[in-house]
């Protein structure tokens, strides 16, 4: 049963067709409308998450499904014991799709092992997210047409942020790719996202704690959060939480085609000043990822034979 | 030194020096009830220094520990006190339950039914991760 945990778990001739999935959406979402008809997604998520949640089920309800859910972790068998891969398989038995999200690394997996109906990783810990990555993919491709030729920013928190590194290694698949990596020293990306991919692959890389330097630079800055739940000790976050804040005076320099991205949500790395400057794309970004969404929804349930 | 030749049993020949030890460990030899001698810093033309174990009994071993600890070592098969096979170990693809993941944030640290499955990513460097969260193998553990 196919599953998508990684976004790696996807070719880039997959990503081609998911692109054109959603883009087809956005120009037609009436034809759309009823395709998952009497279907339903499950949503399990063990760690609080409004935005992703919501968007998958506005995807699956805009796709005519239906969708149902546990409230709660709290609520649910997970707190009287039960392993992740028995909740995929009874899970199983109700819906026809199941997006997960769930604190500890590799959960996902365990429960596509065990399911019988696709699984979508909805956030595994600090691991993959899959689905975040597949957002930022469509806003580059509506924002730049096409995946060729870029310089890409990465500020902040690149040590724990899932969403970067899932990002550095959709995109280091693509031809004359260079990063800008913007970080204080004690949130640089890891030694094995450097040495396993852009080493590697041979992909051109800076490291830099200077995001005003380098900003002429970018095509696309990609803003990241520092996560208060990544860190063990409540100090070091406190420290480095306000390391980047974005301001009109930073962007300055700035290219005037540049792309402003963020995972959302922020807590204050992007001045609200900057959300009416047209090279905002952060909202754009929670859009896309509901067409990006659907899409995939729609092919894992093509490729289970449930449409 | 005077080491008993075995009759039918196991010699794990040409470890490195230094990695008998937890081949013994990761082998679970200590659980045994036969005969098991662990031989260190013997001297050695090709190697300067190595280890051997002899296990006085035809048991299974798990070759993919002995590949996974040292892919350089040999198995001797003995049996009528004559070597009857020879074999050359290589890194195994997968590693089920040798190793634990150390990775707190990791999902076998909470389901406990769960085999600990580490994947080779990089033969050159020897490098496993753990296939749940993808975190290095501590080369020590």
């Amino acid at each position: 049963m196919r599953s998508v945990i990684d976004v790696l778990d996807l070719s880039i001739e997959e990503l081609d067709e998911l692109i054109h999935t959603a883009n087809d959406i956005i120009a037609d979402p009436v034809k759309y409308q009823d395709v998952c008809r009497n279907k339903k997604l499950a949503t399990l998520f063990f760690e609080p998450s409004t935005r992703t949640r919501m968007s998958f089920e506005a995807a699956m309800y805009e796709l005519g499904g239906h969708v149902i859910s546990m409230s709660s972790a709290a609520a649910s068998s997970a707190a009287k014991g039960e392993s992740v891969a028995d909740t995929a398989k009874t899970v199983s038995c109700y819906a026809d799709i199941i997006a997960m999200r769930h604190p500890k690394e590799g959960a996902a997996l365990v429960a596509a092992r065990a399911a019988g109906i696709p699984v979508i990783n909805a956030g595994d810990g600090g691991h993959c997210h899959p689905t975040q990555t597949l957002a930022d993919l469509l806003t580059i491709y509506r924002e730049k047409g096409g995946f060729n030729n870029l310089t890409i920013g990465l500020c902040g928190d690149l040590k724990f942020g899932r969403t970067v590194h899932s990002l550095i290694n959709a995109m280091s698949r693509y031809d004359n790719i260079k990063f800008v990596l913007i970080s204080p020293e004690e949130l640089k990306v890891p030694s094995y996202v450097k040495k396993d991919i852009l080493q590697k692959k041979r992909i051109p890389y800076i490291q830099t704690t200077d995001l005003e330097d380098v900003m002429p630079q970018l095509d696309i800055l990609y803003m990241t959060r520092v996560q208060r739940e990544r860190f063990f000790n409540e100090e070091d976050y406190v420290r480095l939480k306000d390391s980047y804040i974005l301001t009109p005076e930073k962007l300055r320099n700035a290219k005037a085609d540049l792309s402003i991205m963020h995972p959302l949500p922020r807590v204050n790395e992007i001045s609200v000043a900057i959300d009416d400057d047209p090279r905002a794309c952060y909202f754009k970004q929670v859009l896309n990822g509901k067409y990006m969404r659907m899409a995939l929804i729609l092919k894992l349930l093509k490729e289970a034979s449930r449409l | 030194m005077n080491i008993d030749s075995i009759q039918n049993g196991i010699v794990i020949d040409h470890i490195n020096a230094g990695y008998g030890m937890k081949l013994y460990e990761l082998l679970n030899l200590d659980s045994l009830d036969c005969s098991v001698a662990i031989i260190k810093n013997v001297n050695s033309r090709k190697m300067g220094k190595k280890d051997i174990i002899k296990i006085d009994a035809d048991i299974p071993v798990n070759i993919d520990v002995i590949g996974y600890v040292d892919p350089g070592a040999t198995v001797n098969i003995i049996k009528d006190g004559v070597r009857a096979n020879k074999m050359n170990i290589s890194m195994p693809k997968t590693l089920t339950n040798v190793i634990k993941c150390k990775n707190p944030r990791c999902i076998t640290t909470t389901e406990q039914e769960l085999d600990h499955v580490f994947r080779l990513t990089d033969e050159e460097n020897k490098v496993y991760r753990c296939v749940y969260c993808e975190t290095k193998a501590e080369r020590n553990n």
